[in-house]
């Protein structure tokens, strides 16, 4: 027998907690996935709309787990339309300083700038997964299973996903090390 | 191939790299106005229903989900809206917050009843 619904405000005090914990979580996914701010903001807008709209048949199928994975689930969906529609590959993060301006100290910007430069360039070459997969486990620190969720894939695929997306990014840098 | 530690150097990199972003200030503020909205339309549905196609109950589903989909964008805009100006605001002590969390949700609970 399913348990009885829950009452509307229960539900939207819930919706509203999710909103406020995760906020950030959409904002960087997006961020980093399509790689600007105006794009990234209506990416977020969509996803939580969406998610409104889902939320009590998300709840109810979820059987007590986090609704993270799902709610990056619904942005991947997003943003995959938003690149099926207007034909456009991301464009890079690192253009834009504010990216990293806000949760890096100047110091730490000044000491491993062009670093970072080079690992977001990189970031932005490996294919769509392994991109996806990297945005999860760093900016938003999801672990294997989160991961797995999110993409519709096992763990040991994600596991094995994350390492060669790790791998290729680290030959990437290597090869613009090189080059200068 | 990587030793151990040049791994765990490059992720602490990537790490670095791929530092959450927070979103700009507006964006909450952008996000409430929405589900306003949300909740105006579902009224405005309402408001234009002629009452006499109300009395054939085969035309009650449109209202019943425009009264559904008011009441829920209503409720938790006035969460997400109480919580905003509580972050917002410095209050001098936990009693002080409480007041005043309390105050914004009954606040935004009268707006919302008399649009």
């Amino acid at each position: 027998m399913s348990a009885p619904p829950k009452p509307k405000a229960e539900l939207d005090a819930e919706f509203a907690e999710l909103y406020r914990s995760h906020l950030r979580d959409v904002y960087s996914y997006a961020y980093y996935r399509i790689g600007n701010h105006h794009d990234a903001e209506d990416l977020t807008e969509q996803t939580f709309l969406q998610a409104y709209r889902h939320f009590e048949r998300a709840q109810r199928e979820s059987h007590g787990r986090p609704l993270r994975p799902w709610l990056i689930r619904i942005a991947h969906n997003l943003a995959a339309n938003y690149y099926r529609d207007r034909s456009r590959r991301p464009q890079t993060p690192i253009d834009d300083t504010d990216a990293l301006t806000a949760p890096h100290t100047t110091e730490a910007l000044v000491e491993g700038r062009d670093e970072l430069q080079r690992i977001l360039e990189g970031v932005n070459e490996l294919p769509d997964d392994r991109r996806e997969a990297l945005i999860m486990r760093f900016a938003l620190g999801m672990d294997n299973r989160e991961i797995a969720r999110a993409m519709g894939r096992t763990d040991g695929a994600t596991k094995v996903l994350l390492h060669r997306a790790t791998r290729q990014l680290e030959q990437i840098v290597k090869e613009r090390e090189k080059t200068g | 191939m990587m030793s151990e530690s040049a791994e765990f150097e490059f992720e602490v990199l990537l790490r670095r790299a791929l530092a959450p972003v927070e979103p700009p200030s507006d964006m909450s503020e952008r996000l409430e106005t929405t589900l306003a909205n949300l909740t105006e339309l579902a009224a405005d549905e309402l408001e234009s229903w002629e009452l006499g196609a109300m009395r054939d109950p085969r035309n009650w589903v449109r209202p019943v989900a425009a009264t559904v989909v008011g009441t829920t964008a209503g409720a938790a805009l006035v969460l997400l809206r109480a919580r905003a100006r509580a972050k917002r605001r410095r209050p001098d002590s936990a009693l002080d917050a409480a007041e005043k969390a309390l105050r914004d949700v009954f606040g935004e609970a009268r707006k919302l009843l008399e649009r």
